[in-house]
């Protein structure tokens, strides 16, 4: 594979990949992102792939194998193009059929289709399911569309074009139009992606470093796991345009071990980006040059938190420090660095080669673009989902999450993971917005969306988020490491029937400590799942300590 | 130089020095226990926070131990915020260190009498300061004993927790740099021994050639003929006898 020396060649080579391909050829697209491998996607695929052969049909019939499509609670996904036609839950089974019924004969069966449990009706196309209908997918889209080992297939999509059309613009014009943009960081601060990269293009210094954090440690969250296994060129990309803006010639992409596929088909994208000349020396035969290397984490969900993950990217232990001077100034190895979300990172090429004016058109006045968020819990439609900053929580959750199952009420949701709160059903219509989630008492945070119905206690949830936390305290601080340490024994009393008169206001008082005198935000944000739990289900914390009872009936107590 | 605010004093201070040096110098009290001017800031007991306002008119808490002085910087060292920060994790700590007569003093100083926390059982007086630990490796240059776990599991040990730590050259400035005296050091019979939270380890003390008395342990005597390339012989007399 010889190396792009062009923007002009890398459009030769996408125009000659788009010719060999035949748009009306049935292709069985099989979902293989992380979920549905444990559905049993891998032996599906291989039984797809022998069926393939036996009926001699490798000419006539392609396959697939692509990321996550985000609708994880009906999985194995088996999407059949160009009919568009879904199925759901696919066995082994259903496989010599569906390439006989299906991707020869072109029909549809039935029972494999999705039901609308709303209307009873049964869908056949992916886009008519209402729980895609309401998205809208900008940057999870391309997962069901690209095999994420295939260069050629993101380049199909329009890969690497937001790159191309980047190295023609100066740094600085980039910077201006992700600033513009008005994207901000995806990974839970929500601070402003173009004025961090401004502050490190402009800090002192010629050696400066590019990185992506995919350490991902919400508890329920897994839309950057879904992006780096199944579309793993779209933040490289992103990776190399920022590096290019910035000025810098080394890219780090730190990756939690517990993501081997993400890591595996990562890997697999920076050789094949590097062979085409689309990553490492003279890209696209511009002069400009960048390398990424891949870095796993070694366990620790402190190691998300910048400064943390950037001792441990130099070898030392995990641990952040004080930010009074900012890593865009001194960061990795004491140099100006950048550090941007899996997420972030990929909405950089759309938002290059479509435009800062249409991206910014996206979302709310504070909060542009869309969102992924990793739909969880006690929800009818449990998986990814891709929305416009502005949407309600309603809408997320009843629209497109179907709403609670079993028949149960809706009680809370949980957003922003253990950093967040817990917003009860009067605060169902906030809209998704980093401003205000911020301002109801929970947060944006990474993602994830944990969905509560009435068989839930709130007091054993608030316990939950504090035990995680107190196990994820790195230590080095006094009041994360020591203020959880009894704020865990508090609430494991409360919850244990030993809950005494002035339990509530000690842990108030703790929580207000954590909040102004925790060195990170691991602690800073611990409080928040106590504290929201408190503000808007006192109540059930009050029955714990005063009548010994556990409204839910959850609590082993009495 | 540089000019700041005090608890309402006005202060000229050198460039490049952390709002705690400045206080220091003007006898402004500022609690510490994980600062130690030998070796670099580390921001983690939290007892040093102070309130600031900068000059554009942002206001945060900082660490003082860490934070460098600014021009026309505003700081309260002894608000009612600030007080009450302080006195939550002295209680932390006396719920952590309950034996510790440093913690009692300070606690005391800071108007707590008490702690309203679950205290540890058979707690060792250590509080994670990092202080032996920082000193052993920057200033030492042995890095003998470490940080080792996280979280609440966090403690100093030696590698792999052995009863021995090969680094050790037994000089005791962890014992030294040690705010709580979770360290010990004790020279009986020709031997030091020196405990630390977890581990103890002994060291054969070299006699003096000319007054017979145990001076220091042959192993930092080994390591400091290494490291200055002096030879050994040079160490027989003790500093007290020597010309």
């Amino acid at each position: 594979m010889a190396k792009l020396k062009s923007p002009g060649e890398l459009e030769t080579l996408r125009s000659s990949i788009i010719q060999k391909r035949d748009p009306n050829k049935p292709c069985i697209t099989i979902c293989n992102g992380t979920g549905c491998q444990s559905y049993g996607g891998k032996a599906l695929t291989a039984s797809f792939k022998n069926e393939i052969k036996k009926q001699n049909l490798e000419s006539k019939v392609d396959i697939r194998v692509t990321g996550c499509h985000g609708f994880c609670e009906r999985g194995p996904l088996v999407i059949i193009k160009p009919a568009e036609i879904l199925y759901q839950r696919v066995r082994i089974k259903d496989v010599p059929e569906i390439v006989l019924e299906t991707a020869v004969n072109n029909k549809v069966i039935e029972r494999m289709l999705y039901t609308d449990k709303a209307s009873n009706q049964k869908i056949t196309s992916e886009k008519d399911v209402p729980f895609y209908k309401l998205q809208k997918r900008l940057i999870f889209g391309n997962n069901g569309l690209i095999d994420p080992t295939s260069i050629e297939d993101y380049l199909a999509v329009g890969g690497y074009t937001a790159l191309a059309k980047a190295i023609k613009m100066t740094p600085e014009n980039v910077i201006e139009e992700v600033k513009k943009s008005g994207l901000r960081g995806r990974g839970g601060a929500g601070f402003p992606t173009g004025s961090k990269w401004e502050s490190t293009r402009n800090a002192e210094g010629d050696v400066k470093y590019v990185i992506c954090n995919a350490d991902e440690g919400d508890p329920g969250a897994f839309m950057d796991r879904s992006l780096a296994e199944g579309n793993p060129h779209s933040v490289l990309e992103g990776m190399v345009i920022g590096a290019y803006a910035i000025g810098s010639h080394e890219g780090f992409i730190y990756i939690r071990n517990e993501y081997p596929l993400a890591v595996r088909n990562m890997t697999t994208a920076i050789e094949q980006a590097e062979a085409n000349g689309l990553l490492g020396d003279n890209i696209l035969g511009s002069g400009f040059s960048f390398k990424i290397k891949i870095k796993r984490g070694g366990g620790a969900f402190v190691c998300g938190e910048s400064t943390a993950l950037m001792a441990s990217l130099e070898g030392k232990v995990g641990e952040p420090r004080a930010k009074y001077i900012h890593t865009s100034e001194q960061g990795l190895w004491g140099k100006p660095s950048n550090l941007n979300n899996v997420e972030t990172w990929a909405n950089i090429p759309l938002i290059i080669s479509k435009g800062a004016d249409w991206y910014s058109q996206i979302g709310t006045a504070g909060s542009k673009g869309t969102k992924i968020f990793a739909l969880t819990g006690n929800i009818t439609n449990s998986g990814l989902v891709e929305v416009p900053m502005g949407i309600t929580l309603r809408e997320i959750i009843f629209d497109i999450g179907g709403g609670i199952p079993k028949g149960r009420k809706f009680k809370a949701v949980q957003t922003g993971g253990p950093s967040g709160g817990m917003l009860p059903e009067n605060m169902l219509d906030l809209s998704v917005d980093f401003d205000e989630l911020t301002k109801a008492g929970s947060m944006m945070g990474s993602g994830g969306m944990i969905v509560m119905d009435e068989k839930t206690c709130m007091v054993d949830m608030a316990r939950y988020y504090t035990t995680f936390l107190e196990g994820e305290s790195c230590g080095k601080c006094v009041p994360c490491r020591e203020g959880l340490r009894q704020m865990k024994y508090i609430l494991d009393g409360i919850t244990q029937g030993r809950g005494k008169e002035g339990d509530i206001e000690l842990l108030e008082e703790l929580c207000a400590t954590l909040l102004d005198a925790s060195l990170c935000q691991l602690g800073q944000s611990a409080p928040n799942p106590v504290l929201s739990s408190i503000k808007y289900f006192r109540d059930e914390y009050e029955a714990h300590i005063k009548e010994k009872k556990c409204p839910s009936g959850v609590c082993k107590i009495g | 130089m540089v000019n700041i605010t005090i608890n309402g004093r006005q202060i000229k201070t050198e460039e490049g020095k952390t709002i705690l040096d400045a206080a220091r110098k003007n006898n402004i009290y500022i609690p510490t226990l994980c600062a130690n001017e030998e070796v670099s800031p580390y921001g983690a007991c939290r007892l040093c926070l102070v309130e600031i306002k900068t000059a554009k008119g942002r206001e945060r808490l900082v660490t003082s131990c860490i934070y460098l002085v600014e021009e026309g910087l505003t700081v309260q060292t002894d608000s009612d915020r600030i007080m009450k920060i302080r006195k939550m994790l002295l209680e932390l700590l006396l719920a952590r260190c309950p034996d510790s007569e440093e913690i009692q003093k300070m606690a005391k100083k800071a108007g707590v009498e008490k702690t309203r926390f679950v205290e540890q059982e058979g707690n060792n007086k250590c509080i994670l300061c990092a202080n032996c630990s920082r000193t052993c490796e920057e200033v030492v240059g042995v890095a003998a004993i470490s940080l080792a776990q996280r979280g609440v599991e966090r403690e100093i040990v030696t590698p792999f927790n052995e009863d021995f730590s090969d680094a050790c050259i037994g000089c005791g400035s962890c014992a030294y740099s040690c705010p709580t005296g979770a360290i010990t050091m004790t020279d009986v019979k020709g031997k030091r021994i020196i405990k630390w939270p977890h581990n103890s380890m002994d060291f054969k003390l070299k006699k003096c050639s000319v007054c017979g008395q145990y001076w220091a342990p042959e192993k930092q005597i080994k390591y400091i003929a290494k490291k200055s390339g002096t030879p050994l012989s040079d160490y027989d007399k003790c500093p007290d006898c020597r010309d």
